[in-house]
C-alpha cells in the first residue's frame, strides 16, 4: 500500500505541476559552498532522536513555537509522560516547567539573544520551509573552526553567522582545505578533522539527518496525513469523474449534430 | 398546499422564482458548440465561491495584528481541526482564481466576445479582473511574512512615483510611513469585506449582462438569427440540463488538479506560496529577492522594463487599462480567431508569448539580458493593440458559417 500510495502520489504531483516546470529555487541566503541532497526520514524513531537533539542542544536559544509538546508526543507516537519526562526541559514565564499542551518557547529574551549573539537566534519552527532542507542539513555540517570569529566558530554556507557550532561537542572540529583554483585564487573542497568529538562522522551524518528531519517535521507535520486524505480524494474524484462523463453524454446524446 | 407545485405557485404570485430560474437556466438557451475553452466561466464563479466559504473559516481564528498575525496562520496550520486544509484551498484558491480568469480572458480575445454587443460584459469582466488584482494583493499580506511585507512595500512606493502626490497617497495607502499594523488592519478589512462584495455584485452584473445577450461561441456567429418555430434558437440548447452536466465534468476535473495541488504540491514549488514568507515580516531585513506572486508578474516585468520609474508605472498600469478599450480598438468585423486573417492569428500568438516571457521575467531577479528581453515583450505586449487596430481595420476574413460548427 505504501508504495502504490508512493507511486499515486508522485504521479499527480506530476501532473499537477505543469505550471512549475523550472522549479525553483529556495534562497538561499548566500554562502560559498553547494548544498548537499537531503531526504528527510518521517518514522517515530527518527523523529524522536530527532527531537532529543533538538531540545537539548537547539532549544537553549532557539524556539519553536508555533507548535505543541503533545502534537508532536502525538505524531511521534510518544505518551505524553514520555516527552515530559524526556523531552521537556523548558519553563514557562513563572518557572514552572512547560506543560504538555505548551508551545515550544523557551525564556531567552530578544535583547539578550541579540547581546550574546549579534542577531536573535530566529524561531526554528518553519525553516526547513523558508531555508529547505538540503541547505540546513548543509549548513548543520559546515561548522568551522575560525578563531577570527568571536565565538570561534565560522560556516561555510552562512559566512560570518552569528551562532556558535553547538553540536561541537559531538563533531569535535574541522578546518577548510582550500586548493589552487587555476585562476590566482583558490576555491573550498573539503573540510579536514582536526579534533575528534564524541560521534565518529558517520554516527554524525546520522544525528544530524535525525536533527533536520525533525526540523522537517516541525515546518510540515501534517504532511503525511495530508497526503494519505489526498490519495482518498484523489480517487473519489477519479470514479466521481468516470460518472460525470457517463451523465453528460447520456443528455447530449439529444442534441443533434450539424450536417 | 401540501403538493410541492402548489408551494412553487405560492411562491411564485409573491417573487418569480420560476420566472428567474427559467430565464437564467432553464431556459437560457447556449449555443451547443462550447469547447475546452467555455468552462472557465463556471469554474471562476466556483472558485470564488470556494474563496468566499475557505475565508470565512479563515477569519474566525486569522488576528490581524502585526505582532499575531504570522502567529495566528500557523496556529490554523497545527492546531485548528482541519485548518491546514482551509488555509491550503485558500492559497491555492488565490492561484487558480488567476489561472482561470486568466483562461477565461483568453478564450473571450480569441473568439472576440467582446465584441458587439458584448462591450459591457467585457468591461464588467475587466473590472472584476481589476478588483481581483486588489482582492489578491490584500489578502497576500495578512500572512505577514518577508514576501507579504515587501511585496506590499515595493507595490505601494510605486504610486509614491507620481509627481507631487506620490508621497502623499502612499502615506494614505499605508496609514503609516511604511507597510505597518495599521496597513494590515485596514488590508484585512478591505480584503474580508469590501473587495468581496464589490466581488460579488460586478460578477452578478456580467453575468445580467451576459444572459441579456446571450453567449458567444467559438464560431463566433450569432445563434438568434436562426429559430425554430417555437423562436428557440436551431443551434441553441437549455443551459440546463446540458451545460450544467458538461459542467460537471469540467468541474471534476478542475477538481482533480486543485486538489491534486492542495494535498500533494500546496507551494507549488514555491509559486503559490513563497518560500520567504514562511519568515515574519521584518522591516529591518529586506529580503534578497523581491518578486510579486506569478499572476502579477508580466504587469511587473513592464514595469521594470521601462527606465523611468513613473514611466514604468504608467506602463504597466496602461498594460491593463488598453485592454478595457479591446472592443473599440478592434473593428474587425467578424469575431472568431477561426474565420479570421493569418496576419491576426500571428499577433494574438505573438501576444500570448509575450505574456508567457513576461511572466517569466518578472519574476526573476533583474538581468542585462533580461531587461532587453522583458523590453522586447512589453514592445509586442502593446504593439498587439497597435497591429490589431490597424489589421482589422481592413482584414481579409474568411467567410462565416451558417450555422455553427458541432
Amino acid at each position: 500500500m505504501k508504495m502504490i500510495s508512493t507511486i499515486l502520489t508522485s504521479s499527480l504531483v506530476g501532473a499537477s505541476l505543469f505550471l512549475s516546470v523550472a522549479g525553483s529555487a529556495i534562497a538561499a541566503g548566500g554562502g560559498g559552498a553547494d548544498l548537499e541532497h537531503f531526504t528527510p526520514v518521517r518514522t517515530d524513531k527518527s523523529l524522536q532522536r530527532g527531537a532529543k537533539v533538538f531540545v537539548n542542544y537547539c532549544m537553549g536559544c532557539h524556539t519553536a513555537d508555533y507548535h505543541r509538546y503533545s502534537h508532536f508526543a502525538r505524531d511521534a507516537g510518544l505518551s505524553d509522560t514520555a516527552v515530559v519526562e524526556n523531552l521537556i526541559f523548558t519553563t514557562d514565564a513563572d518557572g514552572e516547567a512547560s506543560k504538555i499542551g505548551s508551545l515550544m518557547s523557551n525564556n531567552m529574551t530578544a535583547e539578550y539573544g541579540k547581546q550574546a549573539f549579534g542577531a536573535v537566534p530566529p524561531n526554528l519552527a518553519l525553516t526547513a520551509r523558508s531555508r529547505g532542507v538540503d541547505w540546513l542539513y548543509t549548513y548543520m555540517k559546515s561548522f568551522y573552526l575560525d578563531e577570527s570569529r568571536p565565538l570561534g566558530a565560522n560556516n561555510k554556507v552562512y559566512p560570518q553567522v552569528g551562532m556558535p557550532h553547538a553540536l561541537a561537542d559531538l563533531q569535535g572540529w574541522q578546518v577548510p582545505v582550500y586548493e589552487d583554483d587555476g585562476d590566482g585564487g583558490e576555491k573550498f573542497v573539503r573540510f579536514q578533522q582536526v579534533t575528534a568529538g564524541s560521534l565518529s562522522a558517520d554516527e554524525y551524518d546520522d544525528t544530524i539527518t535525525d536533527l533536520v528531519s525533525f526540523l522537517d517535521y516541525l515546518g510540515d507535520p501534517n504532511r503525511e496525513a495530508r497526503h494519505s486524505l489526498g490519495i482518498k480524494v484523489m480517487l473519489f474524484l477519479f470514479i466521481f469523474l468516470i460518472i460525470a462523463v457517463l451523465l453528460k453524454k447520456e443528455y447530449w446524446k439529444d442534441v443533434p449534430h450539424n450536417a | 398546499m401540501s403538493k410541492p407545485s402548489n408551494l412553487l405557485s405560492w411562491i411564485d404570485e409573491r417573487i418569480p422564482l420560476t420566472n428567474t430560474w427559467n430565464k437564467h437556466v432553464g431556459q437560457y438557451y447556449a449555443p451547443k458548440n462550447f469547447n475546452f475553452w467555455y468552462y472557465f466561466g463556471s469554474l471562476a464563479l466556483l472558485v470564488l465561491v470556494l474563496q468566499i466559504v475557505t475565508g470565512i473559516f479563515l477569519t474566525m481564528n486569522y488576528k490581524a495584528d502585526g505582532d499575531l498575525a504570522f502567529k495566528s496562520v500557523e496556529y490554523i496550520m497545527r492546531d485548528v481541526n482541519w485548518g491546514w486544509l482551509i488555509r491550503y484551498m485558500h492559497s491555492t484558491g488565490a492561484s487558480m482564481f488567476f489561472v482561470v480568469v486568466y483562461l477565461h480572458m483568453m478564450r473571450a480575445i480569441m473568439y472576440g466576445s467582446y465584441k458587439k454587443p458584448r462591450e459591457l460584459l467585457w468591461i464588467f469582466g475587466m473590472l472584476i479582473y481589476l478588483v481581483l488584482m486588489a482582492e489578491a494583493f490584500m489578502g497576500y499580506l495578512l500572512p505577514w511574512g518577508q514576501m507579504s511585507f515587501w511585496g506590499a512595500q515595493v507595490i505601494i512606493s510605486l504610486f509614491g512615483a507620481i509627481p507631487f502626490v506620490g508621497d502623499a497617497i502612499t502615506l494614505w495607502l499605508r496609514g503609516d510611513y511604511v507597510v505597518a499594523d495599521s496597513t494590515l488592519n485596514r488590508f484585512f478589512a478591505l480584503h474580508v469585506i469590501a473587495m468581496p462584495l464589490v466581488l460579488i455584485g460586478l460578477v452578478f452584473v456580467h453575468i445580467i449582462a451576459l444572459h441579456e445577450v446571450g453567449s458567444n461561441n467559438p464560431d463566433g456567429i450569432d445563434i438568434k438569427e436562426k429559430k425554430d418555430a417555437n423562436g428557440k434558437p436551431l443551434d441553441g440548447i437549455p443551459f440546463h440540463p446540458y451545460y450544467t452536466v458538461k459542467d460537471l465534468v469540467g468541474v471534476t476535473v478542475f477538481f482533480i488538479v486543485f486538489f491534486a495541488i492542495v494535498f500533494f504540491a500546496p507551494e507549488m514549488g514555491g509559486y503559490f506560496l513563497e518560500h520567504a514568507n514562511y519568515i515574519p515580516a521584518d522591516p529591518l531585513k529586506t529580503p534578497e529577492h523581491i518578486a510579486p506572486v506569478w499572476y502579477f508578474t508580466p504587469f511587473y516585468a513592464i514595469l521594470r522594463a521601462v527606465p523611468s520609474q513613473f514611466g514604468g508605472v504608467i506602463a504597466m498600469f496602461a498594460a491593463i487599462a488598453v485592454l478595457f478599450f479591446l472592443p473599440w480598438i478592434d473593428r474587425g468585423p467578424v469575431r472568431s480567431v477561426r474565420y479570421r486573417s493569418n496576419a491576426y492569428k500571428l499577433i494574438l500568438t505573438l501576444f500570448v508569448i509575450a505574456f508567457i516571457v513576461l511572466g517569466y521575467y518578472g519574476m526573476q531577479p533583474v538581468t542585462p539580458a533580461g531587461t532587453v528581453i522583458s523590453r522586447l515583450c512589453a514592445l509586442m505586449y502593446f504593439g498587439f493593440f497597435v497591429a490589431l487596430w490597424f489589421i482589422s481595420g481592413d482584414e481579409k476574413t474568411k467567410p462565416l458559417p451558417e450555422r455553427v460548427n458541432y
